[in-house]
């Protein structure tokens, strides 16, 4: 097995890269897609420490984060389409109707 | 230079690449495309980590299902065509450079102090398993278990309701 501390780098690099996604991109789905890449790099930090520690507790942890998540991307997804049907745009610059 | 570390190499390679391409692709499809391409390489690390039922539920669920259900949102709103308008003009440097920084923070923590970790020995056969994992489930984890599932009926009536259209009421 390779040293752990690799496998963590890798789940950090990811975490890193989804989160600027979510920081650089306009594009609603292009911020949805990133946010799904930050819960893989956290599943891949669970799986890392279960083959580590040798329990299973983290291998089902990961089961719960994959139903979590296919159940927040229906929904964050109906919601887009939703506001694509009355703004005509899903540019997250453009969504200030709530603001002052 | 082990096999194994021939293989997580690029393996990681692979993943990080994808995952940039998904980051900097100006059309969305080839994002959701780059994003398939990053899940089911992480799947593999899954399955050289003795997780095989997770990497096989990570292939169904997340590059099977979810991003099937992203490109057909994307194609749905014709997303593909990304229309520029004004941005706020520093807000992609500072962006960048917390990025940078949260890196070399998890970086640091990760290889210079990590603490202690059991040393990797075999594991054990029949770990990671199907049926390891359903033993687990429906003896400690049942509660979540029964949990999870009322929150996909959950995600499921909300989505229905959210995406519902308002028709004018018509005399019956």
């Amino acid at each position: 097995m390779v040293p752990i501390q690799y496998l963590l780098g890798l789940s950090a690099v990811l975490f890193t890269i989804g989160a600027m996604g979510v920081l650089i991109r306009r594009n609603a789905i292009i911020i949805f897609m990133s946010i799904e890449l930050m819960l893989n790099a956290g599943n891949l930090a669970f799986i890392t420490y279960a083959r580590s520690h040798q329990s299973m507790d983290g291998q089902i942890f990961v089961f719960f984060v994959m139903a979590v998540a296919a159940a927040e991307v229906a929904v964050g997804l109906g919601l887009i389409v939703a506001i694509f049907r009355s703004k005509k745009s899903i540019d997250v610059d453009q969504m200030n109707v709530l603001g002052g | 230079m082990t096999p194994d570390l021939i293989l997580f190499i690029l393996l990681a390679v692979v993943a990080v690449i994808s995952a940039l391409g998904m980051l900097l692709s100006k059309n969305a499809v080839y994002s959701a495309l780059n994003l398939i391409l990053n899940f089911c390489t992480v799947a593999v690390i899954y399955l050289v980590l003795g997780a095989p039922f997770i990497a096989l539920a990570q292939i169904t669920v997340y590059a099977g299902a979810i991003m099937v259900l992203f490109l057909f949102v994307i194609m749905l709103l014709g997303a593909e065509r990304l229309n520029t308008g004004e941005t706020l003009p520093w807000q992609q440097p500072l962006a960048v450079f917390s990025g940078i920084v949260l890196a070399a923070l998890a970086v640091y923590t990760i290889f210079f102090r990590p603490g202690t970790f059991p040393e990797p020995s075999a594991l054990a056969t029949g770990f990671g398993s199907p049926e390891s994992i359903g033993l687990k489930l429906f003896n400690e984890y049942l509660l979540p278990f029964e949990v999870v599932s009322i929150l996909l009926l959950v995600a499921m009536v909300g989505v229905i309701v959210l995406t519902r259209r308002k028709t004018p009421k018509s005399s019956r």
